[in-house]
């Protein structure tokens, strides 16, 4: 890795509010941080603390009320819609919590999923898929579908498909959430290797202080702002 | 484009493969929306086949003269001195026997209904022997012609099918008289298979017409010789009749009921399909609901609106258009060829045709379930592709 490492995400007086009704919710507040490229920071805080609120900013599946959210060149709050959905076909990966797999399709299809939208060949898709699929250990499940497999296999499925399109970077939304221990700790494994040897930037929102503990940085979040960081 | 087709083709595919996982409410749309073809096609084809009926002996090449002021035959009456200055016009085709006319009387008589033992009123017409050359799709289908001078009848294959009394060799007693029923023919499913014909000589005595007619057929030259041969009759100051190509004179008496038939069938098919249209729009707001975490998915890994709006019309769609083809066939199955008769209010009497469930008809049922699929489907479709992406991706 560089020494030199730049700044990837940059969150400036970020302020996201909520209408409810007549009431307004404000979650996250003059928030700033900074995300370096290479990094594998983990996002933590007690529920409604607004850590999936930045994580939704970040990844382009939200927009602020207030404030800059600028990924690499680009600055994402002001895309309309079209342009960013582009943006996070081309620059984010996505772990789910539930996986998020299409049942209908089996494994290779879902990791294909993404490419879809690229204008990759069918044989290149098609290798695309092959190596993603190596990378998380499932070569040998191409085509089972979703309900044949265990849970930490769908979610490597899930991983391959986040990373099929060699993404800037993985959101990763409680990624063991839904893991035994024995099946988060694998994903966890591959989450860190995908970071340590891939060099991919990754943002985890966690519960889990074991999960945390994997991540080069650590951010706490409550009532909207940052309380404490906790570097490696 | 490749590339945008290739999303929509895409998502579209996958949200087909989900269908047999949410089978309850496709079910209910497709038998939803089969009913109401059924139904629309089954009423259209009542109007279709009495339409079929009422035209199919029609032709270009034919007049039907009646008398000036006459819309129907009923109410129309010409002498024969008129009846041979109308043979006598030119335009009409010759053999050697002489011009190809036939003059003809019309009465109604009752009869029974086969179906429900209740009398109908049954239309007995005297012709005469050119009659069959002049029409030219009469044929014999059992016994023989009736000969002339003689109390014989033959029956249209409809009017024997549907009504008592009229099988061949039976004797029955029409007003004063009796008479023995000699030959079934056919008319192609046209306005004559419902009728009774005699010889108008013997006609006009039994029912106490003196010498006199209803109207006179005429096989012209050509379809092009009418226009001259109108102007030549109207022209004529011997004569006060009105002339109409035949077909022109079977389609204008088929006006009424048709509509008629064709209002209430629209009608209660409209009915149906507001029912039909809820159970579409239940079932793909279901099916939206039911895929709101895969919809999010998709929106998420970058798939736009516009794919995920085509996905779930693509799957209303299908379900409307099997509901349409269940709907249209089971429709040709239950109705086309199925034997019915009704009153012809222009001749008060009773008309017998077969239900027709035409190709242009089940193309017509397939168009509306389209459409019923299309409604049911774009405000769902547009739910879908306004689901907020960060919550919709936590649904359970």
């Amino acid at each position: 890795m560089s020494a030199e490492k730049r700044a990837l995400v940059m969150i400036e007086n970020v302020t996201r509010t909520f209408h409810r009704g007549a009431e307004d919710i404000h979650v996250l507040a003059d928030l700033d941080l900074e995300i370096q490229e290479g990094e594998f920071l983990a996002l933590m805080g007690p529920s409604g603390s607004g850590k999936s609120t930045l994580l939704n900013l970040i990844g382009g599946l939200d927009r602020p009320t207030g404030g800059r959210v600028i990924i690499g060149e680009h600055r994402i709050d002001r895309l309309n819609d079209r342009a960013l959905a582009a943006w996070r076909a081309r620059h984010v990966g996505f772990i789910f919590q539930f996986y998020n797999l299409l049942p209908v399709l089996t494994a290779e299809k879902n990791v294909e999923l993404p490419l879809l939208l690229s204008p990759l060949s069918q044989a290149a898709r098609r290798k695309h898929v092959q190596l993603a699929l190596e990378v998380v250990g499932l070569s040998h499940r191409t085509r089972h579908y979703p309900r044949t497999l265990s849970g930490g296999e769908q979610q490597r499925v899930g991983i391959a498909r986040a990373i099929v399109t060699d993404p800037t970077l993985l959101h990763c939304d409680e990624p063991t959430g839904d893991l035994d221990r024995k099946s988060g700790d694998e994903i966890l494994s591959l989450l860190q290797a995908l970071n340590q040897d891939y060099g991919k930037t990754i943002i985890m929102v966690t519960h889990d202080p074991h999960a945390s503990a994997r991540a080069s940085r650590t951010v706490h979040l409550d009532k909207g702002r940052l309380s404490a960081e906790a570097p490696d | 484009m490749t590339h945008w087709f290739q999303q929509i083709v895409s998502v579209s595919l996958f949200n087909l493969r989900g269908i047999p996982q949410r089978k309850g409410s496709a079910l209910s749309a497709i038998v939803g929306i089969a009913g109401v073809v059924l139904v629309l096609t089954g009423v259209l084809a009542i109007s279709e086949g009495f339409k079929k009926a009422m035209t199919a002996n029609g032709s270009a090449d034919v007049a039907v003269i009646l008398r000036g002021g006459s819309d129907t035959e009923m109410n129309s009456g010409l002498t024969r001195e008129e009846t041979r200055v109308i043979s006598d016009t030119p335009g009409i085709s010759r053999t050697s026997k002489g011009a190809l006319t036939s003059a003809e009387l019309f009465v109604i008589i009752n009869l029974p209904k086969r179906s429900t033992g209740t009398d109908a009123n049954v239309p007995f017409r005297g012709v005469q022997e050119n009659a069959f050359n002049v029409r030219g799709k009469i044929r014999m289908v059992a016994g023989r012609r009736f000969e002339t001078g003689k109390n014989e009848i033959i029956a249209g294959a409809g009017a024997a099918r549907a009504f008592g009394g009229l099988d061949l060799g039976n004797k029955i007693r029409l007003g004063p008289n009796v008479w023995e029923v000699v030959g079934i023919f056919a008319a192609e499913g046209g306005i004559a298979d419902s009728e009774l014909w005699t010889d108008a000589s013997v006609l006009q005595p039994a029912y106490h017409r003196g010498d006199t007619f209803q109207s006179v057929y005429a096989k012209l030259d050509s379809a092009g010789a009418y226009p001259a041969f109108e102007k030549e009759l109207l022209a004529n100051p011997r004569l006060n009749v009105k002339v109409s190509r035949l077909d022109d004179f079977y389609a204008d008496q088929s006006k009424m009921i048709t509509r008629f038939i064709t209002s209430i069938g629209v009608f209660i098919a409209a009915m149906m399909a507001v029912g039909a249209l809820f159970a579409a729009l239940n079932t793909m707001y279901g099916a939206v609901s039911a895929r709101t975490r895969e919809i999010a998915t998709l929106r998420a890994l970058g798939f736009s609106a516009v794919p995920v709006i085509f996905s779930v019309l693509a799957e209303s769609m299908a379900l409307a258009l099997l509901g349409g083809g269940l709907g249209a066939g089971a429709a040709w199955l239950a109705f086309d060829g199925y034997q019915a008769s009704t009153m012809n209010w222009q001749s008060f009497s009773q008309v017998t045709f077969a239900f027709a469930v035409t190709p242009a008809l089940l193309v017509q049922a397939i168009v509306w379930a389209a459409v019923l699929g299309l409604i049911g489907g774009i405000f769902p479709a547009i739910r879908a592709a306004r689901l907020p992406i960060s919550a919709a991706l936590r649904a359970s």
